[in-house]
């Protein structure tokens, strides 16, 4: 019943990112084995020497901001203006992370890592829509999830909600308490401008990267959060907020609500930004973040609707270690649901992109010319339009239209490199245990190299992972 | 190998699908006597107060500040529905719409969800439940399933949702389409044929292609070749060129973002035998930070939507008199202008009714106001309206779906929610 060659295509493609040629022979034998070896070592960090700090990209944004601020008796709109020349400074940027993060995608030893990080990245999502995290969002990944990917949920959580693009995207860094040093010296000047809390971060950070939606907080719960982590906020040089190092993450005591305020029925004590790493790392270890955590991985790497017994065993090793990352890792590779049902999961447009470009082993170069493919077939990256991310069932991805996008986009890459690759020789190393007769038998009788290509890509298991 | 229209090729492989595909000559206008229904999801929840200001309750100015959008006559004032309510400046076709008496407003309206999530919200705004997760299909998709067959498509799929995806309200048990241009080449008919050979033993696959490969030959066949290409001449290089190119040079700018969906919505429209129902979504709504007033983020977003509606009544043609257009969002945002010059999410918002068949010119509301004590739970515009009552009315007088099936299956357990009568003209 454990057929180790299915369980080599399992390990390959649901868990990594698909399968090399070569890779299914790798995980061999021991397809556990093969994925818990890469939980070793550090998680792997991107390579790219055009890739820059986060904090120095910002500040080159605010000091375009400033630029316009001392030019402003300048009878043009400045905000459009601004908007434009920040979405111009951010646009190569994007293209050099996500070249970067393909070019990692393509040739990675360790796609487990890979793809977990990918998880977590949209898990604690931001998108590129909002033009202000343009071009945040890929140092964004590399700065606050890739080097806790193989640490504590905790971690991850810090870094994400102090990372500049989080603030950015979910409007915190000029959410102000109404009684704070700020605002009541402006209210003490008379001025028009009233301040107070951006409810934003604290609610998504509760609704959908911690206790989830159902996991028993009320709008009091939320507001008082929210003025717990007023101050948690971009440091600037110019403006009625200067102060900090210019683009990082900066607490200001003078924008915090000052006093205590209760979150999910516990008092926590003034302590300026303590009070709400404080509150952060208590919702770690309520039992709602341990459901809500285990669900959305037990629903990523084991199907749309995943057995309540793995949920529960997941939740257990996420609460038992308190939120100890390969802990959970490793339970998850031990589930016995993890191997029960290959091809359970549809895969996203990034997905079956990333595996059909490993599958035939496309040179690193490709990875700048790949990037229009993920906005073609519907999941640009660092797109997902919401704070909740990606959807992760298989009805979010498999309309009639997505799916004709995903075989015309199949047939151009069939044509392309037809000539080049074998697709009867490459079926086994990507389907492997998972290959059915009918796909073998077409890919056999096809009329042309390309056309067997196509049908390969096109093939229902390889749909799926 | 050469490349042929798919219409040719449902027409020789004979697939199911192909029984749409039998007439080559499909009429353009519209009969007069098949009504269709287009609803638009604003997600990311609409701020009702900005988008349909009462500036005649005396709390609005000071609840908005300096965002507050101004009394009709004043610069970037409302454009006046009555003596309490405006539009948005920036809602000019809506404003004409109301003078037409083509178009309805209503407000303090809220779906049967209480909470602040958009994603629960949302899933309440589609699958016509009290509860979010209650049923994994949506409310339109069950009222199609209950549709009288002289209302439903003479061929094909009576609905249609413009994206790759289906959404959640357009999702189960009646056959629906979906649809989104394509800037990639089409297969050439052997290819296609042995893959949908190779999905025949796989039931999710094959009903997608054989659907994706209906609709696309309406498509065809109901806006003529040039047209639909037209659709896309924005994106007529990236055909070519796309899997090599950067997306960034290939994107089109337009100031229409809604210009190729409208175009493609009003082309399965108008046809005779094509579809009776259109969805697609409209984001960018969710305005915490500087959200600004007459002018400024929502002011842009709020223009793009009443362009993209005036060149849907343009394109749909004589169609339009048929037509009834449902704008609706998964909840308001605070009364209140927040810290950050935008509002947080909140519960009772704004929603339209517009189109030629819409029995307009007014406002529906049961104005509870904006003192501190009207408010509900001390911060939102309170729901005194019930989104189900609207949409209810809408199925019964325009689809004719009938009473029974609107409690039983469309929107179950909303028996207190009466349908609001007299929507649509008889």
């Amino acid at each position: 019943m454990d057929d180790p060659a299915l369980n080599a295509a399992i390990a390959a493609n649901r868990f990594g990112l698909g399968a090399r040629p070569g890779e299914l022979a790798r995980a061999g034998a021991d397809a556990r084995g093969w994925l818990s070896a890469q939980l070793a070592g550090d998680a792997p960090q991107l390579r790219g020497t055009n890739l820059r700090a986060s904090a120095d990209i910002l500040s080159q944004a605010l000091e375009l901001r400033r630029e316009r601020r001392d030019a402003r008796a300048e009878a043009v709109a400045p905000n459009a203006a601004v908007v434009m020349k920040v979405a111009q400074l951010y646009r190569p940027i994007y293209i050099d992370e996500t070249t970067a993060r393909i070019g990692e995608a393509l040739t990675t030893e360790r796609p487990f890592i890979e793809h977990l990080t990918y998880f977590w990245t949209n898990h604690f999502a931001v998108s590129v829509d909002k033009v202000a995290v343009f071009g945040l969002a890929g140092s964004f990944e590399r700065e606050a999830i890739r080097p806790h990917v193989l640490g504590n949920f905790t971690e991850l959580l810090l870094a994400s909600t102090q990372h500049p693009a989080m603030l950015l995207y979910l409007d915190n860094q000029t959410s102000i308490g109404p009684n704070s040093q700020l605002a009541l010296g402006a209210a003490r000047r008379g001025g028009e401008r009233r301040f107070g809390i951006n409810e934003n971060l604290a609610r998504e950070i509760l609704e959908l990267q911690t206790l989830g939606v159902s996991g028993g907080y009320t709008q009091a719960d939320v507001t008082s959060f929210a003025k717990v982590i007023t101050g948690w906020s971009i440091g600037a040089n110019f403006g009625r907020f200067a102060g900090g190092t210019p683009g990082q993450f900066v607490f200001r005591e003078q924008m915090h609500e000052p006093g205590a305020q209760s979150v999910l029925g516990k008092r926590y004590a003034e302590g300026g930004m303590e009070q709400g790493v404080a509150v952060l790392r208590d919702l770690v270890q309520h039992s709602a973040t341990a459901q809500f955590v285990a669900t959305k991985l037990a629903r990523h790497f084991i199907a749309d609707e995943p057995p309540r017994t793995a949920v529960d065993a997941l939740a257990r090793a996420f609460h038992d270690s308190r939120g100890d990352l390969p802990t959970v890792y490793r339970a998850l590779i031990g589930l016995k649901e993890s191997w029960a049902q290959a091809l359970a999961k549809f895969k996203t447009p990034g997905e079956y992109i990333i595996s059909s470009l490993r599958g035939l082993d496309v040179p690193v170069q490709y990875a700048d010319k790949a990037r229009a493919s993920f906005a073609l077939l519907g999941q640009r990256i660092y797109s997902p339009g919401s704070p909740a991310g990606w959807p992760d069932r298989s009805a979010d991805w498999d309309g009639a239209s997505a799916i004709m996008k995903r075989i015309e986009w199949a047939d151009a890459l069939g044509q392309k490199l037809g000539a080049h690759r074998d697709a009867a020789q490459l079926a086994p190393q990507w389907l492997g245990g998972a290959m059915s007769a009918p796909t073998h038998t077409s890919i056999a009788r096809a009329a042309s190299a390309s056309q067997a290509l196509t049908l390969l890509l096109t093939a229902p298991e390889f749909m799926r992972r | 190998m050469t490349a042929i229209k798919r219409r040719d090729f449902i027409r020789t492989a004979g697939l199911a699908a192909g029984s749409l595909l039998m007439t080559s000559k499909i009429a353009f206008a519209g009969s007069g006597t098949r009504p269709r229904f287009v609803f638009i999801i604003l997600r990311g929840a609409l701020d009702g107060l900005t988008a349909v200001p009462p500036y005649g309750d005396p709390y609005y100015a000071r609840l908005r500040g300096e965002v507050a959008i101004a009394a009709p006559g004043a610069a970037g004032g409302a454009l006046r529905l009555d003596g309490l309510f405006g539009l948005h400046p920036s809602l000019a076709f809506l404003s004409e719409s109301y003078g037409a008496h083509e178009l309805i407003v209503f407000h303090a309206m809220a779906s049967p969800y209480r909470e602040r999530s958009h994603f629960d919200g949302q899933d309440v705004l589609e699958n016509g439940c009290a509860h979010a997760h209650a049923l994994q299909s949506g409310w339109i998709n069950r009222a199609l399933a209950a549709l009288p067959p002289d209302r439903s498509a003479r061929r094909g799929e009576s609905g249609i949702a413009l994206g790759q995806n289906v959404p959640l309200v357009m999702r189960g048990p009646a056959p629906v389409a979906s649809w989104s241009p394509s800037h990639l080449a089409a297969l050439d008919e052997d290819t296609l044929q042995r893959i949908t050979d190779l999905y025949s033993t796989d039931p999710l696959l094959s009903q997608r292609l054989a659907d994706a490969l209906a609709t696309q030959s309406v498509a065809d066949a109901a806006q003529g070749d040039s047209a639909m290409a037209a659709a896309s001449e924005d994106n007529a290089q990236i055909a070519q060129t796309q899997l090599l190119a950067r997306p960034e040079q290939a994107k089109p700018k337009s100031a229409a973002p809604y210009k190729e969906v409208i175009h493609a919505a009003a082309g399965f429209l108008r046809s005779d035998d094509g579809p009776r129902v259109a969805v697609f979504d409209a984001l960018g709504w969710d305005t915490h930070a500087n959200e600004g007033g007459a002018q400024g983020q929502l002011a842009g977003r709020l223009g793009n939507l009443d362009a993209g509606l005036r060149l849907l009544k343009e394109e749909l043609g004589p169609v339009w008199r048929d037509t009834v257009v449902m704008i609706a969002t998964e909840f308001g945002r605070t009364a209140a202008v927040n810290g950050t010059r935008g509002t947080d999410h909140g519960t009772a918002a704004a929603a339209f009714l517009v189109g030629g068949a819409v029995r307009g010119g007014r406002v529906i509301a049961d104005w509870p106001g904006l003192s501190e004590r009207a408010l509900y739970q001390g911060r939102d515009l309170a729901p005194t309206l019930n989104l189900h009552s609207a949409l209810k009315g809408v199925l019964a007088d325009h689809l004719a779906v009938s009473a029974c099936a609107l409690d039983a299956s469309v929107f179950p357990d909303s028996a207190v929610a009466k349908a609001l009568p007299d929507l649509v003209r008889a």
